[in-house]
């Protein structure tokens, strides 16, 4: 187990604390959910009411104009920043927020265009504006908004969306949670009783839909748990995510290691890697042997490495371990001499050495 | 005997550590059904001095706790029979993972409400992730402690929802420093282990991608006859279809648990199908020590109430056997416990491992690492 510091609560409130206080930039909090129904801007205003009832100075920045009962009554409780408009346009009145210099500011609709004229392109730069300028911004916003998965959602809903907001956006967040409910949630609060065949489509899309959320916000917590790790000096890999790391050399049949290897990586939702420790002298066959290989690789979608070592088993364990490979896959001839070293084969070594790492061997 | 029902539908949620607000949720989501005039009670609920989650069970019923004396103390837990006798439509029980006190009807919580749920009460419940069985050996690595209370993985997979009940490990530290979650006392030992900050990142991250795997094994079930439309199905039905065959060798080596719990997830995530064999000079296993015989059969049953199917073959040599019956049995997978590291290759000999890499010439052979030894065992 690493060693870490154990604190006590006090300690732990007081370090909350200062960093807050020394912190120059608003801190960005976002709500994720998959769809509309799932209770996004729900937990977005109940945290700001909670915070409000705390003490803080929260405002309500922008909000969707359709609104349920639940949300009436959360707004109720909080002072509203009124949009204002612009081209018969709503838009977030950045400037009264900015001089109203709320600590905390709760925004709907990251994905809204702003009209020309206004501060800004969109509503989610708004809030850059506003973390910049030290406000805390408390936000929600539906996956199907966000750029990079724009397509992948489309293939789903069959519905294209014309506004989004970038997933660095998201990436630079300091808190992303994930708003879970089952399908029929959203389903029945659309209103409907009855399960028709359509439904089951439906519920089908949101199922498929919730689960690109769920490991949308499962990999930015990956690389905010590998950055806590680096920041703290901790070498050890925790595993929580599969990644899988094939060694090909020119002779390997490489095609079956790098297909079980993007079969698993798919199914774990983990992460492929293909790597090659370079050997001087290759023959001209064995260049193209390697070529042919390393086509599949990237075929298959796959982070290609080039190592350089002397001795490739530490090679390739030492890249295996500074990356947080939870397996390594590797290919073995069946030729006896290879096997009868007195001192152990490479594969041996590679077995022994590899400690908290799974190691896969498959027959050429 | 009363009809028969058709069983009740059981929902988890789904958190990864003390505090995040699976109980209240649950509750609330107990508050909304009952306002729509379902017939609601309580049948566990433990309180941890949380106002306000204790506030969110105003309202309903709550099934008195059945009192157990064992060893003379005065043990309260959840009258499964009393639940039955007021027939609810709908049931709430939290910590789900729990174990009964010796002397009850059934070792664990998720038995009861097996039963509840097979009476046709549908059931709300809650676990944390670090309680699911396959990843024992993981959250050992990640936390340092050994979860005892554990849930099958097929239990979980039989549950109707999954819901993932998150919150960032941010907002639970600083609940935490508030008194939220634990009074002070508790709260300090609750930091010493699950509550710091690596740790908690890191089980959040297991919960989410647990909840996502168990979205997606739901998402054929949708598929049901008559309603068969699969606008895209590229992979949906093909892909699923299990292709992949695990065989895991069990010996007495304490090992074999983290193997059979690996070779299950790695068998779940592959939709493979999943067998343990033990290998014994003997078939009634009387070559071995009465410890080591003890130990086997151990691991086995263990394999057993993971529902993979267990069973000790009959051979003179371990390789050998294993291969025979894997290539028998048309097995892809052979996994094998990494030896342990004073285990040098012997000189004009091999290693279990060798062997059984020199035969198997048409499978993979998977060396599972021992992932908590190497950080705890020193």
């Amino acid at each position: 187990m690493p060693a870490i510091t154990r604190r006590t609560p006090e300690e732990l409130l007081q370090q909350v604390q200062a960093e807050e206080a020394f912190e120059q930039t608003g801190r960005l909090k976002v709500f994720l959910g998959y769809a509309s129904g799932v209770g996004k801007s729900f937990r977005m205003l109940d945290e700001g009411r909670r915070r409000h009832e705390r003490g803080q100075d929260v405002v309500v920045g922008a909000i969707q104009p359709k609104t349920s009962h639940e949300i009436q009554a959360l707004l109720a409780k909080l002072p509203v920043i009124p949009l204002k408009t612009i081209d018969d346009v709503a838009v977030m009145d950045v400037p009264a927020i900015l001089e109203r210099r709320p600590e905390v500011c709760l925004v709907d609709g990251l994905a809204y265009d702003n009209p020309p004229g206004a501060a800004n392109p969109s509503r989610w730069q708004d809030v850059e504006q506003l973390l910049k300028a030290g406000i805390s911004v408390i936000s929600s916003v539906n996956i199907q908004y966000i750029d990079e998965l724009r397509d992948r959602v489309e293939r789903i809903t069959g519905k294209r969306v014309s506004q989004t907001v970038p997933r660095s956006f998201l990436n630079a967040a300091d808190e992303i949670v994930v708003v879970d409910a089952p399908p029929e949630m959203c389903i029945n609060r659309a209103g409907d009783d009855q399960t028709t065949p359509a439904q089951f489509s439906q519920a089908q899309k949101l199922s498929e839909l919730r689960e690109i959320a769920l490991l949308l916000v499962a990999d930015v917590v990956d690389r905010q748990l590998e950055a806590y790790l680096q920041r703290n000096g901790i070498a050890s890999t925790f595993g929580t995510q599969e990644r899988i790391l094939v060694c090909i050399t020119p002779r390997a049949n490489a095609a079956p290691m790098i297909e079980s290897g993007r079969r698993n990586a798919e199914r774990f939702h983990g992460d492929l890697t293909v790597a090659y420790v370079s050997q001087p002298e290759l023959s001209a066959d064995d260049q193209t042997a390697l070529e042919r290989n390393l086509a599949i690789a990237r075929a298959a979608n796959a982070h290609i490495e080039m190592l350089d070592g002397e001795d490739a088993i530490e090679t390739i364990l030492k890249f295996a371990r500074e990356r947080g490979i939870t397996q390594i896959f590797v290919g073995h001839s069946t030729r006896e001499r290879w096997w009868e070293q007195l001192t152990g084969t490479p594969l041996d070594r590679l077995i022994l050495g590899a400690n908290d790492i799974d190691v896969r061997i498959f027959p050429h | 005997m009363a009809d028969r029902q058709p069983p009740g539908k059981l929902k988890i949620y789904l958190g990864y550590a003390a505090g995040v607000g699976k109980t209240y949720q649950m509750l609330e989501e107990a508050q909304a059904m009952s306002r729509q005039g379902k017939d609601v009670v309580i049948g566990y609920f433990e309180p941890h001095g949380r106002a306000d989650t204790i506030a969110k069970t105003q309202g309903l019923e709550i099934i008195p706790r059945r009192k157990l004396d064992y060893r003379g103390t005065v043990f309260e837990e959840m009258d499964t029979d009393a639940i039955l006798r007021r027939v609810p439509e709908v049931c709430v029980v939290d910590e789900f993972p729990h174990s009964n006190v010796p002397g009850s009807e059934r070792a664990k919580r998720w038995q009861d409400v097996e039963v509840l749920v097979d009476a046709g009460i549908d059931v709300l419940t809650t676990m944390n992730i670090q309680h699911l069985e396959s990843i024992n050996d993981q959250v050992w690595h990640i936390t340092g402690v050994r979860v005892r209370e554990t849930i099958p993985d097929w239990v979980m997979q039989r549950a109707d929802q999954v819901v993932m009940v998150d919150l960032t490990p941010r907002a639970l530290l600083n609940r935490l420093a508030r008194g939220v979650v634990y009074a002070p006392d508790k709260a300090k030992k609750a930091l010493e282990h699950f509550f710091q900050e690596s740790t908690l990142v890191a089980l959040r991250e297991l919960a989410l991608r647990q909840t996502a795997h168990e979205v997606e094994i739901r998402q054929v079930d949708y598929d049901s006859p008559g309603f068969q439309e699969t606008p895209n199905g590229d992979e949906s039905g093909e892909a699923r279809r299990s292709v992949d065959r695990i065989l895991i060798l069990v010996t007495p080596d304490p090992s074999s648990a983290m193997l059979i719990r690996r070779g299950k997830r790695v068998a779940d995530y592959l939709h493979a199908d999943c067998f343990a064999v033990g290998v014994c000079r003997d078939s009634d296993m009387r070559d071995l020590a009465t410890t080591e015989r003890e130990a086997l059969e151990r691991h086995l049953n263990f394999a057993r109430n993971l529902h993979i199917e267990a069973r000790v073959l009959q051979g003179e040599e371990v390789a050998n056997t294993l291969v025979e019956f894997a290539h028998l049995n048309g097995i892809t997978h052979l996994l094998v416990a990494r030896p342990a590291q004073h285990q040098k290759p012997k000189r004009f000999g091999r290693t279990l491992v060798q062997e059984v890499v020199r035969r198997a010439s048409d499978m993979q052979v998977m060396i599972v690492a021992d992932r908590g030894s190497r950080t705890h065992a020193q």
